[in-house]
């Protein structure tokens, strides 16, 4: 039940990414000043922000911007991880001891510290928030793929395949990634819900998506200043956000059951 | 092993400043700056000698806890730090306090009636708890008890009633995994055998699942709680930023947007360090929580 309600709600911001500009005909850095914070009307349902510019154009705009990361961080940190971690895994050795410091190092900086360190010194702007997050972001796909591949690496058909001679590269490929690719699906949906509250939490902090461009996390920001007099700044982009992390975790939640080979 | 970790976070933590692109010098005096400005702030820094020369330096000043000069306060980094870190540390434990309060009490009740609506109902309000952002979830509150009802001051620090609204924000998501955490923990224990031979001894369910299950089940619990340390401590960069709380993350943002690198690199050194200090004391409570594991 909950997974089609996760699936409804991921479904549902995907659309109002694509089909954004049929659904709201606004610029979103168009302007109505002498509008400003009016709240929502026929005209502009999720009414207007402190600039008299449409929410929902934003909102728009916001959801490819939070959809883009999290696609964006996740394919390239799953990908780097699932590299990573299967040579770890599988050589073992001194590779798998030097990537396992590496990882270490990595993991003693708790949340997003180290996305925050290094945004702070490369700057504002969504390519070094990806950035930021990836090199964070490829440790938790490296350890899951490690893991799976020291246990897959002792069964019996992948030693076989290595008793025929296939090289390491092929045993990896044929083998090893197959047998992870369930745990790490499910990884990836949970994880793209963390990199789209992270990308959120950076720009709220104004480390992130620099203004006009709409992110949800500004658009948060530029609410905080306006609680008392138009609540629904701070309302419907933490709205949007809330749903969109509930429905990725409500799929991660739900293919974890169907892909568990118990399940 | 925790050693090399520290060592790895503090070379991570030098190499920041050599990250900013072209001149940090230049970077946190402004483009506008005076050239001969420049070259003092960069003599001062370090930034002039050799890379080398330049690390073995901060490895060795960090290592007696001189952690360089802030530059827009010129102060210690660590004076900073410290007048900051009681603040961060009350918030935290304020968040945990009240994170365990309504986790575990959710768990087990969820843990107690499994399958049954209540049980739905709980671990839905926890996938829920866990998906709403802090930054969201913070505003809200304030918006509703601060703003709407004026029951509680909307920022800073100072009362009783200031701690309130950011220890529930920040305590909110640490709750929802320790509540679904609980529940798995209470739900194997209530299938151990010595549950069984209490109820035989005609204990009541109620006085079995708090004296018997609930006190075993809590082992997991209390290590988790340890190891979500970090993501409090992070949380509380977010937390403190929403409501004014002068603590050490609002300063590390303060320092974010003044360019004052090294004040950032001794704020971001800190909160790892004490994050694998934070690691290692979970790791040493586990054994002495868990016989089996010292034995091992």
């Amino acid at each position: 039940m909950t997974y089609r309600i996760g699936l409804a709600l991921v479904i549902g911001v995907v659309a109002l990414a694509v089909l954004g500009p049929w659904l709201s005909p606004y610029d979103p850095a168009a302007q109505w000043l002498p509008l400003r914070l009016q709240g929502p009307t026929w005209a502009h349902p999720f009414g207007l922000d402190e600039l008299g510019r449409d929410i929902l154009a934003r909102l728009i705009v916001g959801a490819r911007i939070s959809l883009l990361v999290g696609v964006a961080v996740v394919s390239v940190s799953a990908s780097v991880g699932l590299v990573i971690g299967a040579i770890a895994g599988y050589t073992g050795g001194w590779v798998d001891a030097l990537i396992g410091r590496v990882m270490d190092v990595l993991l003693a900086f708790p949340g997003i510290l180290l996305s925050i360190a290094l945004v702070a010194v490369l700057g504002p702007s969504l390519a070094h928030v990806v950035l930021a997050l990836v090199v964070g972001g490829w440790v938790g796909y490296a350890r899951l793929v490690r893991g799976q591949a020291l246990k897959l690496r002792e069964l019996e058909f992948v030693q076989a395949a290595r008793a025929i001679g296939a090289p390491t590269w092929r045993v990896l490929r044929d083998h090893v990634v197959p047998g992870v690719l369930p745990a790490l699906i499910v990884q990836s949906t949970l994880g793209m819900a963390g990199a789209i509250i992270a990308e959120a939490s950076l720009s709220f902090l104004g480390l992130g998506v620099q203004p006009p461009t709409p992110s949800w996390g500004t658009m948060l920001d530029a609410g905080r200043g306006h609680l008392l007099d138009a609540p629904h700044l701070t309302l419907v982009p933490g709205l949007a956000i809330a749903l969109l992390v509930l429905g990725l975790n409500f799929v991660g939640d739900g293919l974890r059951d169907r892909l568990s080979p118990r399940g | 092993m925790t050693i090399p970790v520290i060592l790895g976070v503090a070379t991570l933590v030098f190499s920041l400043i050599h990250l900013v692109p072209g001149d940090p010098a230049q970077s946190m005096l402004g483009e506008s700056a005076a050239l001969g400005d420049v070259v003092e702030l960069r003599a001062r820094l370090g930034l002039d000698r050799p890379v080398m020369t330049q690390y073995v330096e901060y490895l060795s000043r960090a290592a007696r806890g001189d952690l360089g000069t802030s530059f827009r306060y010129q102060t210690p980094v660590t004076k900073e730090i410290g007048a900051r870190l009681a603040r961060t540390a009350q918030l935290a434990c304020a968040a945990m306090a009240i994170a365990m309060l309504i986790a575990i009490p959710l768990g087990t009740v969820a843990a107690v009636f499994r399958g049954r609506a209540i049980d739905q109902v709980a671990m839905t309000l926890s996938l829920v708890g866990v998906s709403l952002p802090n930054f969201w979830l913070g505003p809200l509150l304030a918006m509703v008890f601060a703003v709407g009802l004026g029951w509680l001051p909307v920022s800073g620090a100072g009362s009783l009633a200031h701690l309130v609204l950011p220890a529930i924000t920040l305590g909110a998501a640490l709750a929802a995994v320790l509540a679904r955490l609980t529940r798995t923990s209470v739900i194997e224990e209530l299938q151990e055998l010595y549950v069984v031979a209490a109820r035989a001894r005609g204990l009541s369910w109620l006085r079995t699942v708090i004296r018997h299950a609930l006190r075993n089940s809590l082992v997991p619990v209390v290590t988790v709680i340890g190891l979500q340390f970090g993501a409090v401590l992070t949380g509380t960069i977010i937390t403190e930023t929403i409501f004014a709380w002068p603590g050490l993350g609002r300063l590390l943002i303060q320092a974010i947007g003044f360019r004052d690198y090294p004040l950032v690199q001794g704020c971001i050194l800190f909160i790892a360090v004490t994050y694998v200090g934070m690691n290692l004391l979970v790791d040493l409570a586990y054994g002495w929580l868990d016989p089996r594991i010292r034995v091992r």
